[in-house]
């Protein structure tokens, strides 16, 4: 967050100069076209105008620049339209006035709004603040859930093997066993999860374009789910000649690993996810679909968000497999659709922009 | 028979006492080594049939031990290692590197490579015939033959199907096929690769979508099996 920040500030300082140029532009330019039409407004006028400009700027630009501004407009306002013009002297004690009220008001309206921003910006920072140590928290609340259920299921299984091996029956053994087996799996699977998340964290995330057969890459997700969807129908059916892309498939492979075991952790028994494949010119289009309850409308815009999880949701999951595929297949430049379908259901659609090769080895070579 | 001996080069414990268990139930001599340099050491004064090497190590890096073994060591060194399809996996295999497993890695899968590698490194060159499966690659007569049935291949198909075939059950990097096949200069030419595969495959395999011969190893290369 504070990463987000930073290069803001530094950008902003870098333009210290472009906003000199603009405030002095500015006030010169209105001066300028009042000059020509004073007579018809008559000269008090401008210097609500001038002081108008300089309370604009002061809205957008740091306190330098704006002061300059608003010591500029003074003077200009002094020598161009309090008469006698084109000298600095002033000739009514009324004048005299004005033009120091000008001034005053001028220069505390500046610092004012300057103030103003900076107390936003104070509260801004420790709101993000908060926001990043509310994550933080999320982050460490259901990791430590999510590590410590497969770490019990492992020592507790461990343990009653070792402890009572006469009290159980061969099929309880083997039932401990495999207990152990898929804890050690998800555990895996989280610890992936997490070097993805710090992968995108790091910022720098630059995908390794290769070519790749995206039907064989969905089929070994498939297989890498095989006991994990023994309660629901998983179907792909591959379309034919399908051209070859440029992706990187150790971020897409994790993507489409992230949807699937989703579809199959969160949709209920019996529902039938299934895979689509097809392209445009540029796209290699991937859609996955359920026919389970679908995702309550409103919360379709942020369950992408990092550490987001549906309230009410069973266990098993941190929040982060959706963000994940969200970054991957943006640094594809790419993006993710989510949507519900008709007469119920989810469909998340991945479009991933990337050069095809329809390329056949020819008979004759 | 005189029991194979393997050669573990791994720091951390746990592993070296799981892979111990594992390998001397399975009739192998084991060797454990916790730092690259012991390892080295070791290496040449046991002369292991097979060497397990962590690519991690603390003392010195692994591609260095894998660099000083490969001097003078002609067996077979499988690497260990936590990365999947990283670069480092593939600058192992191209500088010597014979197979590699990532952990956390099945036992029975570890056994099938060990396996397969000492038997190739035992086997005397010039087997004419090679059959896994289905399939039947003849390198005498230049045919490949699935289900009994001759399959019609292009020359440059053929000549990739045996590069598979002497190399059973061995990955191969990206690099090394193009370099075999296709000769230098096509190193980066990976798109003919893939379209080749995927030609094979359409070919031998059952479905060409879920091969069972011709196996991805993702980031990596292919392993024929």
């Amino acid at each position: 967050m504070s990463a987000m920040t930073y290069p803001l500030l530094g950008k902003r300082r870098g333009n210290l100069v472009l906003q000199f140029l603009i405030s002095f532009g500015l006030v010169l330019l209105v001066a300028l076209s009042f000059y020509f039409s004073v007579d018809l407004i008559g000269y008090k006028i401008v210097a609500l105008v001038l002081l108008m400009v300089v309370s604009l700027l002061a809205m957008v630009f740091d306190i330098v620049p704006v002061l300059s501004a608003a010591v500029l407009s003074a003077v200009l306002w002094n020598y161009l339209f309090i008469p006698p013009v084109h000298n600095f002297t002033i000739d009514t004690p009324e004048d005299l006035l004005l033009f120091m009220m000008y001034f005053v008001v001028a220069l505390v309206n500046a610092v004012l709004t300057s103030k103003i921003r900076k107390a936003e910006a104070k509260v801004r920072e420790r709101d993000e603040r908060a926001a990043s140590i509310r994550l933080y928290n999320t982050l460490l609340n259901s990791l430590s859930h999510e590590l410590r259920t497969p770490i019990s299921t492992i020592i507790g299984a461990v343990d009653t093997l070792k402890e009572s091996p006469s009290k159980l029956t061969a099929e309880q053994r083997t039932d401990l066993l495999t207990e152990i087996d898929i804890a050690g799996t998800r555990l895996n699977g989280q610890v992936e999860n997490l070097l993805n998340m710090s992968r995108l964290e790091s910022g720098f995330l630059q995908p390794k374009l290769d070519w790749c057969d995206i039907s064989e890459m969905i089929h070994t997700v498939i297989a890498a789910n095989k006991s994990a969807a023994h309660a629901h129908t998983l179907l792909f059916s591959p379309p034919e000649d399908f051209p070859i892309f440029k992706i990187d498939r150790g971020l897409i492979e994790p993507a489409l690993q992230n949807l699937i075991q989703n579809a199959l952790m969160y949709t209920p028994a019996g529902t039938t996810v299934r895979i689509g494949l097809s392209h445009s010119a540029h796209t290699c289009i991937i859609e996955i679909s359920d026919d389970g309850p679908g995702f309550p409308p409103e919360k379709l815009s942020q369950v992408f968000d990092k550490f987001y999880r549906l309230p009410n949701m069973p266990t098993g999951g941190t929040g982060l497999g959706l963000s994940i595929v969200k970054g991957f297949v943006e640094a594809h430049k790419g993006h993710v659709r989510l949507e519900n379908v008709k007469p119920h259901g989810a469909k998340f659609t991945l479009l991933i922009p990337a050069e095809s090769s329809l390329l056949k080895p020819t008979e004759d070579e | 028979m005189n029991r194979p001996e393997i050669l573990i080069i791994d720091d951390e414990p746990q592993i070296r006492r799981l892979l111990r268990i594992t390998l001397e139930s399975h009739e192998y001599k084991v060797t454990e080594a916790g730092t690259g340099q012991e390892g080295i050491t070791l290496a040449a004064t046991h002369a292991p049939e097979l060497i397990l090497l962590d690519i991690g190590l603390p003392d010195i890096h692994g591609q260095e031990v894998l660099h000083q073994l490969r001097q003078w060591y002609t067996k077979s060194i499988i690497i260990l290692s936590v990365i999947q399809g990283e670069a480092e996996l593939v600058q192992a295999l191209d500088n010597g590197a014979t197979d590699f497993l990532t952990k956390p890695f099945r036992t029975g899968e570890l056994l099938a490579r060990i396996r397969a590698s000492i038997r190739r490194h035992q086997q005397t060159d010039g087997n004419p015939i090679v059959r896994t499966g289905n399939l039947e690659i003849d390198f005498a007569a230049r045919v490949v033959k699935k289900d009994g049935e001759l399959v019609r291949l292009t020359s440059t198909e053929y000549n990739l199907m045996a590069l598979f075939a002497q190399n059973e059950g061995r990955v191969l990097t990206h690099q090394y096929i193009l370099k075999h096949v296709w000769g230098t200069g096509y190193q980066t030419e990976t798109q003919y690769l893939r379209v080749f595969v995927a030609q094979l495959r359409k070919k031998l395999e059952d479905d060409p979508h879920q091969p069972i011969h011709i196996l991805t190893e993702s980031g990596v290369g292919y392993r024929f099996c």
